[in-house]
C-alpha cells in the first residue's frame, strides 16, 4: 500500500472561480458514475452481462479533469477506466448500460466490444482497444494534425501507472514533447496494474517524474480531490490551447475494486486495505466539503439521489428491452460501405 | 507520355496529392530535409514545408499511431515506414488499431491513412532491410494491401490509396524503384484498389505474380516466347482484397496455374490464391497448381550467393512454366 497523496482524507482544495452550480454538477456525476458503475457490478452478479471493469474510486479525477475541456471540441481517449470521463463529455447513462448489455443500438461499439470501451464520434470521444496505451499516440497524433490545421483543440488521454511501461507511452510522450503538442495525459495511479504494485512496475516514486525525460511538465495531483484536478486540469489545457505544449498529469487515484469482475483481489491485497481506501473515497470527500460550504443540504442531496436512481433504473430498462445485435450484421463495417 | 521511374511516380503522385489537398501530409523518418533515404519524398519539404513533410522520432510505432490519431482529426495522413522490415514495432498499431477501428466503432470511426513501405530484396540488404511482409498483413481483415509494379500501376495506386476511406498498406519494391521505368500520362487519374491487370495475354498457362517478381515473369515469359509456349501473365497490384474474379477469369481460360512471390512459400499469398483456384476453378484445372517462392528461412541473407539462391530467378520461373505447359 503505496498510497500518500491523500493524507488529508477529508479536505477538498477550495477553487474560487467553481461556482455552487458548477460544484453540484460535479457532484452529480461523480455518483452517477458510481451508481451506474454498481448496477453494472449487479447486472454481473445476476448473469447478465459477462464482464464489469470499474471506475470506483476515480471519479473525481476523471469529473474534476473533463470539466476542464470543452465539450464538442476536445478529443477524449479515454481508458477503460474512464467512465466518469465519458459521462462527463456528454455520453448518457442509457449510451453506458446498452454497451454493457452489448445491445445492437449501442453507440460504443453496437456491443462489439467488452463493455467500457467507450467511443462515440459526435462527443469526439475516440474508441479504444484492450491493448493498454495504444490511444497514447493516437492522442499525439490529434495533437500534430491540430497543429498542421492551426487550431486550438487539446487532446485529453488516460491510463493507468502500469501502462507508462509500455513503449507507446514513451513514444507519444516523446513526440509532444518534440512538436508541443496540445495534449494532456492523465495517468490515474491506483497503485495496481491488475495486482502489480507500482514498485514492481518502476523504480521511480511518481509517474509525474517521467516528463523531464521528454522536456514536458509532470505534475501530480490528489486524483481524489475533484476540484485539484479540475484545477490542474484547466492550467494545462489552457497552456496546450497557447501552442505551449502538453503535460503529464499523474492523478493519484485509489482503486476501490478488483481490477475487474474476472479479478479476485483478495488474493494479492492486504485485507484491511480496501477499508482503509474507502476513508479517501472520493464522493465521500467532497460530500463533506460541499456540506460543509452549505452547498449540499439533506434535501438536495435525497433529489439527487433519488434522480440518479430513477436515471440508473430507466437506462438499465432501456438496454434490457433492447435488442442485441443481429447476427447478420456479423460482417459488416470491416472496410467503408 | 513521359518515361519515369517507379520511385519517381510514387513521388510525383505524392506531391500532386499535397497540391490539391491541404490534409494530406508526409510523416516518418528522414523524409524531410533528407527526402527519405530512397529520396522519394526530394523536394517535397522544399516545396511543402516542415508542418506537412515531417520527420518522425525513430519509433515505428508512435509513426503509424500518431497517423492514426491525425486521420481521426481530418487529415490523410501517409506515414513512411523507411524500410518494411522495420515494420514490425507498428504492427500492433497497424493490427490493432488502425485495421479494426471502424469495426469495433460499428463505423463510427475510420482511419483513412496509408503506410508507405519499401520492401523486398536482390539490393544487398541482407535479413533486415530485403523482407517481403504482405502475407502478415493480408491475414487482417480491415488493412488493404497494395502492391504496385510499374510507375503507371504505382501513381494511380497511391492517389487512390491516399483517398481510399480506410488505412491502405502500399508496398514500393525497392529492386523495381530505379530499375523499372515507364510511361505516364500527363493528366491526372487513378486506379482501382483491388483490381489485377493483365500484363501478358497468354493461352498455355496463367503466371499470377506481383512486384518484383511479375517483371521476372514477364521477362520468362518473352522467352518462352520462342519455344512456342504463350503464358498469361496477372499482376495482381492488390493483395488485399484479392481480385478473385481476373484470377479465375484467367485460369478458366488456360487451365494451368504458377504462381511467383518472393515471399516465404509457408502461409504465403500463394497458399491462399491456389486454395481459391481449388475452391472455385477445380473441374477447369489441367495440372497441379505450382508454386516458385522464396524458401523457408528467417530471411535474405548477405552474401551475394545466399541471396541470389533465396531470391526466386528468371531461370527458376522459365523452368517451372515449362513443365506446367508440357504437363
Amino acid at each position: 500500500m503505496t498510497t500518500t497523496a491523500n493524507s488529508q482524507p477529508l479536505a477538498v482544495s477550495a477553487v474560487q472561480s467553481v461556482d455552487a452550480t458548477t460544484m453540484l454538477e460535479m457532484y452529480r456525476l461523480m455518483r452517477l458514475a458510481r451508481a451506474l458503475d454498481e448496477r453494472m457490478w449487479l447486472l454481473n452478479r445476476a448473469g447478465k452481462t459477462p464482464f464489469v471493469i470499474s471506475c470506483q474510486g476515480h471519479e473525481a479525477a476523471q469529473v474534476g479533469a473533463v470539466f476542464a475541456l470543452q465539450r464538442g471540441k476536445d478529443f477524449l481517449l479515454p481508458y477503460y477506466r474512464g467512465l466518469a470521463a465519458v459521462l462527463t463529455m456528454g455520453m448518457t447513462s442509457r449510451e453506458v448500460m446498452l454497451a454493457s448489455l452489448a445491445r445492437a443500438n449501442d453507440p460504443n461499439s453496437g456491443g462489439r466490444q467488452m463493455p467500457a470501451h467507450y467511443s462515440k464520434r459526435d462527443l469526439k470521444i475516440v474508441t479504444q482497444s484492450s491493448v493498454v496505451g495504444t490511444q497514447i499516440p493516437h492522442a499525439s497524433g490529434i495533437g500534430l494534425a491540430e497543429k498542421i490545421k492551426g487550431g486550438d483543440a487539446v487532446a485529453w488521454t488516460s491510463f493507468g501507472e502500469g501502462t507508462t511501461s509500455q513503449g507507446d507511452f514513451h513514444e507519444a510522450l516523446n513526440l509532444a514533447g518534440v512538436h508541443k503538442l496540445p495534449v494532456i495525459f492523465q495517468c490515474e495511479n491506483n497503485d495496481y496494474a491488475i495486482s502489480v504494485p507500482m514498485n514492481q512496475q518502476m523504480a521511480i516514486e511518481s509517474v509525474a517524474d517521467r516528463a523531464s525525460a521528454y522536456g514536458i511538465r509532470g505534475i501530480k495531483v490528489d486524483g481524489t480531490d475533484v476540484l485539484a484536478t479540475y484545477a490542474a486540469t484547466q492550467q494545462a489545457v489552457d497552456l496546450a490551447r497557447k501552442g505551449e505544449g502538453p503535460t503529464l498529469l499523474e492523478a493519484k487515484c485509489i482503486r476501490l475494486t478488483a481490477h475487474s469482475s474476472d479479478d479476485n483481489d483478495r488474493t494479492y491485497r492486504p485485507a484491511d486495505e480496501i477499508k482503509q481506501l474507502r476513508d479517501h473515497d472520493p464522493i465521500a470527500r467532497f460530500q463533506v466539503f460541499l456540506r460543509s460550504e452549505g452547498i449540499l443540504t439533506d434535501t438536495n442531496e435525497r433529489e439527487l439521489t433519488e434522480r440518479i436512481t430513477s436515471e440508473v433504473n430507466d437506462a438499465t430498462t432501456f438496454a434490457e428491452q433492447s435488442p442485441l445485435p443481429d447476427p447478420a450484421t456479423l460482417l459488416d463495417q470491416v472496410y467503408a460501405e | 507520355m513521359a518515361e519515369i521511374t517507379l520511385l519517381e511516380s510514387i513521388r510525383t503522385g505524392l506531391d500532386e496529392m499535397m497540391a490539391i489537398d491541404d490534409r494530406v501530409f508526409v510523416f516518418g523518418e528522414d523524409v524531410g530535409k533528407r527526402g527519405g533515404v530512397f529520396r522519394v519524398t526530394e523536394g517535397l519539404y522544399e516545396k511543402y514545408g516542415p508542418m506537412r513533410i515531417i520527420d518522425s522520432p525513430l519509433a515505428e510505432s508512435v509513426i503509424v499511431g500518431a497517423c492514426i490519431g491525425a486521420s481521426v482529426n481530418d487529415t490523410l495522413p501517409v506515414a513512411e515506414i523507411q524500410f518494411a522490415d522495420f515494420i514490425h514495432p507498428s504492427f500492433n498499431q497497424i493490427v490493432s488499431e488502425a485495421a479494426r477501428i471502424r469495426y469495433r466503432s460499428n463505423g463510427d470511426w475510420s482511419v483513412p491513412m496509408v503506410i508507405r513501405a519499401p520492401y523486398g530484396g536482390g539490393i544487398h540488404g541482407a535479413l533486415y532491410h530485403s523482407q517481403s511482409i504482405e502475407a502478415i498483413f493480408c491475414h487482417i481483415p480491415g488493412l488493404k494491401v497494395v502492391a504496385p509494379a510499374t510507375p503507371y500501376d504505382a501513381k494511380g495506386l497511391l492517389k487512390a490509396s491516399i483517398e481510399d476511406p480506410d488505412p491502405v498498406l502500399f508496398l514500393e519494391h525497392k529492386k523495381c524503384y530505379r530499375l523499372i521505368k515507364g510511361p505516364i500520362p500527363e493528366e491526372d487519374y487513378r486506379l482501382p484498389i483491388g483490381k489485377a491487370d493483365v500484363k501478358r495475354s497468354g493461352s498455355d498457362l496463367t503466371v499470377i505474380a506481383y512486384g518484383l517478381m511479375m517483371h521476372y515473369s514477364l521477362e520468362a515469359a518473352k522467352q518462352l516466347e520462342q519455344e512456342g509456349i504463350d503464358a498469361e501473365i496477372i499482376d495482381l497490384r492488390t493483395l488485399r482484397p484479392l481480385d478473385v474474379d481476373a484470377i479465375l477469369a484467367s485460369v478458366t481460360k488456360t487451365s494451368k496455374v504458377l504462381i511467383v512471390h518472393e515471399d516465404n512459400l509457408t502461409g504465403g499469398l500463394g497458399g491462399e490464391i491456389s486454395a481459391i483456384i481449388s475452391e472455385h476453378a477445380f473441374e477447369h484445372l489441367d495440372g497441379p497448381i505450382r508454386r516458385v517462392c522464396g524458401p523457408d528461412v528467417p530471411a535474405m541473407p548477405y552474401a551475394k550467393t545466399l541471396e541470389e539462391v533465396f531470391l526466386p530467378s528468371v531461370e527458376q520461373i522459365t523452368d517451372a512454366m515449362r513443365e506446367l505447359a508440357a504437363y
